[in-house]
């Protein structure tokens, strides 16, 4: 294992310190326990936004803390959820006294954490509404799993449910759109390589040199299926099917075209895919009204990318050009 | 003869001996359906219990036991097994309340509050192919004791029986809750590592009855 870590149990600490003294101008960081919060926080009367999980998929969610998006974000251990203490210290830290929404990835650890936290918050008379996001269609939704995981439809849930409640929408409305945009989005993801979680030290699970795994979570974990080497239009073909057969996207549909890569993947290969993409959406009378391209939900060092759709309406267009000023999303401000 | 507050902290001294003796197990039960987590997270939290045991105020009762072990393991332990035993432990908390002694009904109806807890946090049912595949038969053969008459200490053996043949059980079921549920069929032929826990919790409970009671 090569990293540039000093030692395994201090990653996520180290790594928050030195975020948090990096963006100074917009976030301060708490060490014990560790949250990351807007440097204004909390707003009086505005609805506070937190969200959180495993630590590794940055820069979910602290690099999304800011003006127009998150007023907390709790990274727990790599790959881990974080407990319900820091989730509560977050949730205070954030109360204006117009409630607090939880947005939460289907992952049962972060659920039942989150669920906890929410509770305990109750109990000192905060009002929290959580919204669970669940975009990823490589898992099957059925009565008999945990349902579909969380992946890249996160961001674009954060992002727009933060403008809500930045512009003084209420608890209940934030949690709306936010509810609205989980319910247009869909994605799919696949991995070329492995990551290795640094306490674990080895890589999460075993791909061939020439295998691409289709359908992959965001830990890595199982996907689909398991394919050799293809050419890039190849592989978003494979990605795009299903997430337009699985809403389903079609003629006249106006999307916001994300293409997310996992850590490892460079730029002039995501913008390889969001070429072909954008090729099939247009043959197909979908219209690409917004796009984003880059590293912004990823598996540590995992080499793959994800293809996020997310169906819009003008509502949530007017929130997802709102002003945000973040460590990782900034524009109009 | 009822189970007091030295019972209490009996149990929560052998549950941290067992599960770290468990630790490699558990984490490999964990691994083969799971995140692979579930021994070390569980140990990290009654780890960090044992020391807190020395800070109880004078007079304390079974129920404030519990209710530290919940507080700590909602705190330390994390992935889903932190929010369910934290939860289990603080309905078994409420449940045993500021009585000095807990009778065999009395520790009953603790497992059942425990055990509700769970399922209300968790959502899942028996057969699912989780913690509570241990607990719903160990609850069910501890209330039946309590009714026969059976004293503090049997009621925990024969809950503990219960849930150690419940664990074993699992191993021919699909998992339909939490991360072993996206594996569907590839989960049977595996025993579900939060019922082993489960089972092992148990145990020591029952051990620390039999220790305490001279049974």
């Amino acid at each position: 294992m090569k990293k540039i870590i000093n030692d395994p149990k201090q990653v996520v600490e180290e790594s928050v310190a030195g975020f948090g003294s990096a963006h100074a101008d917009i976030v301060r960081v708490e060490l014990d326990p560790v949250h990351v919060v807007r440097a204004d926080a909390p707003i009086a009367g505005k609805v506070g936004i937190v969200s959180g999980g495993g630590s590794g998929h940055e820069p979910l969610h602290a690099g999304y803390v800011g003006f127009g998006m998150l007023d907390a974000a709790v990274p727990g251990a790599v790959f881990t959820s974080p407990t319900p203490d820091p989730i509560l210290a977050a949730t205070k830290a954030v109360d204006g006294g117009a409630g607090v929404l939880h947005i939460v990835k289907n992952y049962t650890g972060d659920v039942l954490n989150f669920e906890t936290a929410a509770e305990l918050a109750g109990m000192d008379g905060i009002t929290v509404r959580a919204v669970v996001t669940d975009d990823d269609v490589a898992v099957k939704d059925s009565l008999y799993t945990a349902g579909r995981r969380g992946v890249a439809g996160t961001v674009l849930v954060e992002k727009i449910a933060g403008a809500a409640a930045e512009r003084g929408d209420s608890l209940d409305e934030v949690a709306a759109v936010a509810e609205r945009v989980n319910a247009n989005a869909r994605s799919m993801g696949l991995a070329l390589t492995a990551c290795i979680v640094p306490h674990a030290g080895e890589p999460s699970f075993d791909i061939g040199e020439d295998e691409i795994e289709i359908g992959i979570g965001i830990h890595g974990e199982p996907g689909r299926e398991r394919v050799g080497l293809e050419p890039a239009d190849r592989l978003v073909d494979r990605l795009l099917e299903p997430v337009l057969e699985d809403l389903p996207f079609g003629d006249g549909d106006r999307v916001l075209l994300f293409v997310n890569g996992m850590g490892g993947t460079p730029q002039v290969e995501l913008y390889i895919a969001y070429r072909r993409a954008a090729e099939v959406l247009a043959e197909r009378g979908i219209e690409v009204s917004r796009s984003l391209v880059g590293n912004y939900i990823t598996a540590l060092e995992m080499q793959g990318m994800s293809i996020t759709l997310l169906k819009l309406d003008d509502e949530m267009i007017e929130l997802w050009d709102a002003p945000v000023q973040t460590a990782a999303l900034r524009w109009g401000r | 003869m009822g189970l007091d507050i030295n019972w209490a902290v009996d149990w929560v001294r052998r549950s941290a001996e067992v599960v770290a003796e468990h630790r490699v197990e558990l984490i490999r039960l964990d691994r083969d359906i799971g995140d692979g987590d579930h021994g070390e997270n569980l140990d990290r939290g009654f780890e960090a219990v044992v020391p807190k045991l020395d800070d109880l105020a004078a007079g304390s009762t079974p129920g404030d036991v519990l209710k530290l072990v919940a507080m700590t393991l909602i705190s330390t332990v994390g992935g889903a097994a932190g929010p369910l035993y934290g939860t289990a432990y603080l309905k078994a908390a409420a449940s045993a309340g500021t009585d000095a002694s807990l009778d065999g009904s009395a520790v009953a109806r603790m497992l059942e509050a425990a055990r509700d807890g769970i399922v209300s946090r968790g959502k899942a049912e028996s057969g699912d192919k989780t913690m509570i595949d241990a607990w719903t038969p160990a609850v069910d053969a501890a209330t039946e004791a309590a009714a026969a008459g059976a004293d503090a200490s049997a009621v925990l053996a024969a809950a503990a029986e219960a849930a150690a043949s419940g664990a074993e059980a699992t191993e021919p079921l699909v998992a339909r809750k939490g991360r072993a549920s996206y594996l569907g069929e590839r989960s049977v032929g595996h025993r579900d590592p939060g019922a082993q826990s489960s089972a092992l919790l148990l145990q020591a409970a029952a051990d620390a009855a039999s220790e305490s009671t001279g049974a």
